[in-house]
């Protein structure tokens, strides 16, 4: 893998520290008036999401991280791992609970994923924006009510649980934001 | 439809532009009224800057004339033409500058800045200070509120800040204060020399809180940091150089200047052989500073400030980007 020059860090540059990846979020350049320049670096791990601060001395190199956001097809889970398959090669690849994260309860087959790979193998795994699922349980809200406010909790076929407003109803399909978890829209069939 | 293309405009506002023009002006006033001479030298030069941590931008002149096919580097300080007009009998001089600095670049760096570097005769570094601290407020006055300016030396702030003495502390103890404070130890610190570990704490621990709604004059560096200052020779002996700060930012450094052409030849060489320790390439060192300091430089202080970082702080700005007309990556 290429390494780096701190001459060449930017955010989103990904880069191996203590044997995991990192991604640069933000990147100063401090020196004083004379002598040692340091680049101080904000970093995301990628495998636990935590944001550290690091400091480089400017001009030392360090070891880039083999990361690449792909796009993905979700294809089924076999119970431990969900399988993914690239729609271009059709090569097929395995993410295991700790990729998925909070990723699964959004899926349903054929839902094209933002996957990032490390060293080629499924590092965290982005469900698409926007999903449309059917609603397999909610209490029968108040007829009439079109204000919104309020609401109830309504699983999903994935089994995601969302608030809905009163008027949604068992059976009927829904937009739904997966980055914030939030109700958009019904949805006609 | 192609994108764009919005980096041709300016991403300073004409407030700050005319900002920038009016404090060039008060400026040049300032040192009129003194009897200052302001003066030009060549930005291009056969010598450079031996200092490890500064980097020269090369470039290679093509004729005509003997020269042909020389390297030259653009310079990242006026110091050295400057010495040579104060040896040859210019008295007081200023200049403002475009500099160029390899590597630098950041919310307070950009490659090329503007530096206003000025010698007094006969003064030392607290005499300059003086003046330094006068033309600031004069600058800043109505447009950032000042307190009374404070000095205090390089071993207060670290004896304030982190509890250590810069001057007695090993490597071992620094390195122990940094864990302390908490901070990330950038990998390949040296454990044979203090000075990297100094401008660590200093740059991450010290900076942040000096100036703070005042000007914080810092003074007495060590020896190894004197760059071109004078020695006084004490336990330890001290570099009579000074640094100026106003809110967490580095506006200026000074020295009590070295006039001893000897022990400056001796630490151009310590330089260019770190650098070579560090695998960078020797500078050729200026013969013509050297003859010039062999003649005699007359006694005197001298200061180089951040123009570009004045303005910022005058407009209120946090970022060199919003007072450049173009920053470097417009340019």
């Amino acid at each position: 893998m290429a390494t780096y020059s701190t001459n060449e860090f930017k955010s989103g540059l990904k880069i191996m520290m203590d044997g995991d990846p990192y991604a640069i979020v933000e990147n100063e350049f401090v020196k004083p008036g004379k002598g040692q320049a340091f680049n101080r670096v904000k970093v995301r791990n990628l495998k636990s999401g935590r944001v550290i601060e690091r400091t480089f001395k400017s001009g030392d190199t360090v070891e880039g991280a083999d990361v690449v956001d792909v796009e993905l097809q979700y294809l089924y889970n076999d119970g431990e791992y969900w399988h993914f398959m690239d729609p271009q090669s059709y090569e097929q690849l395995t993410a295991d609970a700790a990729a998925m994260g909070d990723s699964a309860k959004w899926l349903k087959e054929e839902a094209l994923c933002q996957v990032t790979l490390w060293n080629g193998a499924p590092l965290s795994v982005a469900p698409p924006n926007f999903v449309i699922m059917t609603i397999i349980e909610t209490d029968p809200g108040l007829r009439g009510d079109t204000s919104g406010g309020g609401g109830k909790p309504a699983t999903l076929e994935t089994g995601a649980v969302v608030r809905v407003p009163l008027f949604v109803q068992s059976g009927e399909v829904i937009k739904v934001d997966t980055r914030t978890g939030e109700y958009v829209s019904r949805v006609k069939e | 439809m192609p994108p764009v293309d919005t980096a041709w405009r300016p991403s300073a506002c004409w407030d700050t532009l005319r900002l920038r023009a009016a404090l060039l002006a008060t400026i040049r006033a300032f040192f009129a009224a003194r009897a200052v001479l302001e003066v030009e030298t060549p930005l291009l030069s056969a010598a450079a800057i031996s200092d490890p941590h500064l980097h020269s931008f090369a470039t290679v002149y093509h004729g005509p004339g003997p020269r042909h096919g020389q390297t030259l580097y653009l310079h990242t300080s006026p110091e050295f033409p400057m010495k040579r007009l104060l040896a040859a009998g210019s008295g007081c001089i200023y200049q403002i500058a475009r500099v160029f600095r390899d590597g630098e670049a950041g919310r307070r760096h950009n490659p090329e800045f503007t530096l206003l570097e000025w010698y007094r005769l006969g003064f030392d570094h607290h005499r300059l200070m003086d003046e330094v601290a006068e033309l600031v407020t004069l600058l800043l006055a109505g447009r950032l509120p000042l307190a009374a300016a404070e000095r205090l030396s390089y071993r207060e702030i670290f004896q304030r800040h982190l509890g250590v003495d810069p001057h007695r502390s090993t490597v071992a103890e620094l390195a122990a204060c940094a864990e302390r404070a908490g901070l990330s130890i950038p990998p390949g610190m040296p454990g044979d020399a203090v000075d990297p570990w100094l401008d660590l704490l200093l740059t991450h621990c010290i900076e942040p809180h000096l100036g703070q709604g005042r000007l914080t004059f810092v003074y007495d560096y060590p020896a190894a940091q004197a760059a071109l200052a004078r020695l006084r020779p004490d336990d330890p002996p001290l570099g009579e150089r000074f640094e100026l700060y106003l809110h967490g930012v580095e506006l200026a450094n000074g020295f009590h200047e070295l006039g001893d052409a000897a022990e400056q030849r001796r630490r151009f060489m310590q330089e260019n052989a770190a650098r070579q320790a560090q695998g960078q390439v020797p500078m050729p060192l200026d013969e013509h500073l050297l003859a010039a300091l062999a003649v005699g430089l007359p006694a005197c202080a001298g200061v180089a400030l951040g123009f570009d970082r004045l303005v910022m702080l005058a407009s209120g700005a946090t970022a060199l980007d919003a007072v450049l007309a173009f920053p470097f990556d417009r340019a």
